[in-house]
């Protein structure tokens, strides 16, 4: 039997193996022809399994979790030699499943990007047309699961970076309720944001994976109990509230063309029953950039310290210690990096704390409050996931605000730890636009539910048009 | 110029604690073992390792600061303070900054004078570096040439305990940290081995003209392992102050490196390049926030502390004994034997000084036992008193049979042994009696050694005397 990996769901590639029809080695070659047929036009992956144990269907994952005896870079040249000695849970918890691990996938450099032009290694492309980006950071597992080079993924989302390559590559990713999935292994960026998530064809599949990776885990305090998953059936919406914040609607920079798939897709929404209501998220949207570019850079500041050439990864040589590690990290950091380091030193530094890491903290206690009174009145507030469709490679790379300006509509709810869903909901100009569900702390069973039935009405065909 | 200058000396203290693993991982924690044997990708700081805090040293930090009469905090707060060193993987410690568990505690000191009060600032809870060796002829920092990395030590518990400036003498801030260490030994928290490392402090010294309530430039010593160094260190220090200021000159505000084997104390940096450490809180973990009731349950492990009973028995005794029987951890023991109807300044004697001597460890004696020794001590010969007291560790240890000696004081059973003596020794009682007085202790010895050691050595002299003159 021939597999077309392009059209395959991961609950489907589970059915072939489990009924016999497909062995989980075929399978997985199934996917590693994929790979050779389109990765080179794609790059989406930095680095691929040619084998890997396991009795299960083949996963992606993004190359800043760690897989033990699998290089791990985090698209960086400082950890081009790093191989890690241990798994992270996530990782643990796909190989309890039997998942294998098909290949590490590109990403920005330490997650820090939003077109994965920021690769220490190269960008990758977006299947619908290599010309433009894939999104980022995660844009290649967006880009590996969008052109059937893997059946799922696993991404990590700090601002958006699981949302957004998912609108702009059409398919679905969730972003989860902060402290549900362990973030043990993970090469972290900004520890009170960074989220691993799941990166899938469909809605049902992306709960799966959400229900495998999710739960409290010992090795990371900051993990919880999570409730339990309920993979969605439903076909309407009967009873759900859906608030539409406008300034997340109409902020400047918004394409037409998402507009009015947006506005499509909430037509339909009443349409299956929900009510659709304008509400109002002021401050998290008129803040949210700039507080997100104060926290998550001083967080990174500590977290990209580690990295010194003593232990592992880079090193060049120096006259003396200081030398050493000057020598290392100007080697091995490319510039987004660097310009985060920088950022974030000095909005943690003596004279400078109060009025730049306090005062974000004190505005991310407002966009969480906002949040929260929204979600009395709400079960779901929706918006464009990104405010383009995916965009030229090249087109940003020279102005940092403007990719900053990129993730505008997924910061907010990041600063707030709460879920966010992106599934496809039309084409504009021939490019896939995303919408971008929020629920409240640990909503995502609520979610899964609207995203699904949206889904189904939408009825949107994620297999790129040039692959069809 | 007459002014007199008064030193203000304020300390830190590091502790390790010896829990079984280590702050905030599983690795074995313990002194020792192959260089980096004890690690592992979170105490290395391999990426995407995180912390999780070790419940237990939450716990024994919290009852150290109850023994110092802090407040614990309701919710503790754990920071990172980040700079580059070798012997830090993370290029961050985790530390407490401004939410610290223990907060605004004090230590009694006892002292001959009275009781000297010393204000804790705060005690907090943090981990502790990785050993750098640094390799040089010396085998000290100064002047190294390479460094090697031993991360075993990395991640150890480590409590700071940082005091007010409230100590104004080398001599009492020596006899804190000796109560201090004293403290945390006795709570089980740690075994405070300066040698070992398990215990660290650095003093900060300034002077000022007495009478003021000025605080000075403070300078820092640091790398002090025993409590005479530290003391040494700060008599050291207020001098080359107070030489400064006579001088009219400024003490610069440094970090000195305190070497005992020379006279100077070199610089190591001075705080023109000091460290902004950008303390943050550490988001990789949630505030720690102890319930009243566990504070209550951990309050209510702690037993009577040192300085408590330095006191108590200084009501009874001199502060100098009750001192030396405390820290000799005697006390427990002379408590019992009084119960059991020892004189107490008898018994202290005789635990301070020929008890102690014995090396027997105090928990294994029968107080009974001991007491109808000490209370027999004037009345049995010196050598079976001796040979008793080195049993009295002794499982089914007795006194009877030692009580049933009883020293010889009778002359008329002396005098015939002491002439026959003085027969023997012509020569030497010939000396005696042309002025060589010295030659007592001569017949005195041989009396003694003749009737056992259970002569009567006062009734002896006397009677040696008598006899020869």
């Amino acid at each position: 039997m021939t597999v077309d990996t392009l059209r395959l769901s991961a609950e489907e590639a589970n059915r072939l193996v489990t009924d016999g029809e497909v062995s989980s080695d075929e399978l997985y070659r199934a996917y590693l022809d994929a790979i050779g047929e389109r990765d080179p036009e794609l790059h989406a992956f930095l680095y691929v399994c040619e084998n890997d144990p396991g009795a299960g269907i083949p996963i992606a994952i993004k190359d800043v979790i760690g897989t033990r005896g699998i290089p791990t870079t985090a698209g960086s040249k400082i950890l081009e030699s790093y191989i890690p000695v241990y798994d992270a849970t996530v990782i643990a918890n796909c190989r309890k499943r039997g998942l294998r691990v098909i290949g590490k996938t590109n990403t920005d450099e330490f997650a820090m990007g939003s077109s994965t032009e920021n690769s220490a290694f190269g960008p990758s492309h977006n299947p619908w047309d290599p010309s433009r980006v894939p999104g980022g950071s995660g844009g290649g597992s967006a880009a590996a699961v969008s052109a059937g080079l893997a059946p799922w993924a696993l991404g990590s989302d700090t601002g958006g970076s699981i949302k957004q390559p998912a609108a702009l590559c059409g398919h679905v990713g969730l972003r989860p309720t902060y402290g549900t999935v362990s973030r043990y292994g993970v090469v972290a960026f900004a520890s009170s944001l960074d989220q691993v998530g799941p990166v899938a064809r469909n809605v049902r599949d992306c709960a799966f994976l959400y229900s495998v990776i999710s739960g409290r885990d010992e090795h990371d305090s900051t993990t919880v109990d999570v409730p339990e998953v309920e993979l969605p059936t439903a076909e309407d919406l009967k009873g759900l509230r859906i608030g539409v914040p406008k300034e997340m609607n109409g902020v400047d920079g918004i394409e037409p063309g998402v507009s009015a798939a947006v506005h499509k897709a909430l037509e339909l929404a009443e349409s299956l029953g929900a009510t659709v209501e304008e509400c109002s998220l002021p401050r998290s949207v008129d803040y949210g950039v700039a507080c997100y570019y104060v926290v998550s850079p001083a967080e990174a500041s500590a977290n990209l310290a580690r990295y010194d050439g003593v232990r592992f990864g880079l090193r060049d040589d120096g006259a003396d210690f200081r030398e050493m590690v000057m020598k290392t990290r100007d080697a091995g950091f490319g510039d987004e990096p660097k310009r985060r380091i920088m950022v974030g030193t000095y909005a943690l530094s003596s004279g400078y704390y109060d009025a730049y890491y306090r005062t974000a903290q004190k505005v991310r206690t407002v966009i969480k409050r906002e949040h929260d009174e929204l979600f009395e009145r709400f079960d779901v507030l929706v918006s464009p996931t990104s405010p383009t469709v995916a965009f030229p490679i090249g087109a940003k790379i020279d102005d940092p605000v403007a990719m900053y300006m990129n993730d505008v509509l997924t910061i907010p709810s990041c600063m707030a730890g709460l879920p966010g869903l992106n599934i496809p909901c039309g084409l504009s100009e021939g490019l896939p636009v995303g919408l971008q569900l929020i629920g409240p702390q640990f909503g995502e069973n609520t979610i899964f539910r609207a995203a699904h039935a949206l889904e189904q009405a939408i009825g949107f065909d994620v297999v790129p048009e040039r692959l069809r | 110029m007459t002014t007199a200058w008064e030193p203000v000396i304020g300390l830190e203290i590091h502790v390790q604690l010896k829990t079984e693993t280590k702050m905030f991982c599983r690795c074995r924690n313990g002194f020792g073992g192959e260089p980096n044997s004890q690690t592992c990708p979170v105490c290395l700081a391999f990426p995407g390792a995180l912390p999780v805090p070790n419940r237990r040293a939450i716990e024994e930090t919290i009852k150290l600061g109850l023994a110092l009469d802090c407040a614990i905090a309701e919710r503790a707060v754990f920071h990172r303070k980040n700079y580059f060193y070798p012997d830090n993987p993370k290029a961050y410690q985790i530390s407490q900054y401004d939410e610290p568990l223990c907060a605004g505690g004090h230590l009694d000191v006892p002292t001959g004078d009275g009781v000297t009060r010393i204000g804790i600032t705060r005690a907090h809870l943090e981990e502790d570096a990785a050993k750098n060796v640094h390799v040089a002829a010396s085998g000290r920092i100064h002047g190294a040439t390479a460094t090697l990395v031993d991360f075993n030590r990395c991640g150890t518990p480590l409590v700071e305990i940082v005091t007010e400036p409230d100590l104004h003498d080398a001599e009492t801030a020596k006899r804190f940290l000796q109560l201090l260490r004293q403290t945390v030994v006795e709570l089980g928290l740690s075994d405070a081995e300066l040698e070992h490392g398990s215990m660290r402090f650095d003093v900060n010294v300034s002077v000022r003209p007495a009478g003021s309530d000025e605080l000075r430039t403070r300078t820092e010593l640091k790398n002090m392992n025993s409590f005479n160094f530290a003391a040494k260190g700060i008599e050291r220090e207020i001098a080359r102050q107070v030489r400064i200021y006579e001088e009219g000159g400024v003490v610069d505000q440094e970090t000195l490196h305190f070497d005992p084997a020379h006279e100077e104390s070199p610089p190591m940096r001075s705080k023109e390049e000091a460290q902004d450490y950008r303390y943050f809180p550490e988001p990789d973990l949630v505030p720690v926030e102890p319930g009243a009731e566990l504070v209550e349950r951990l309050r209510g492990e702690i037993v009577e502390l040192p300085g408590g009973r330095i006191t108590r028995i200084a009501e009874t005794l001199s502060f100098y004994d009750a001192d030396v029987l405390v820290t000799g951890g005697l006390d427990r023991l002379w408590v019992a034997v009084v119960d059991a109807g020892a004189d107490p300044k008898d018994a202290a004697n005789v635990l301070a000084n020929q008890f102690v001597a014995t090396g027997i460890d105090p928990g294994a004696v029968g107080a009974g036992e001991l007491a109808k020794l000490v209370s027999a001590r004037a009345e049995i010969p010196r050598a079976a008193f001796d040979e008793a007291l080195a049993k009295v560790g002794e499982p089914d240890f007795s006194a009877d049979p030692y009580l049933a000696q009883k020293v010889v004081a009778d002359t008329a059973e002396l005098d015939p042994i002491i002439e026959r003596i003085i027969e023997a020794n012509p020569g030497q009682a010939g000396q005696y009696r042309s002025g060589k007085h010295g030659l007592l202790g001569f017949f005195v010895g041989q009396v003694m050694k003749e009737t056992g050691g259970s002569a009567d050595p006062r009734v002896v002299n006397e009677r040696v005397r008598a006899l020869l003159g």
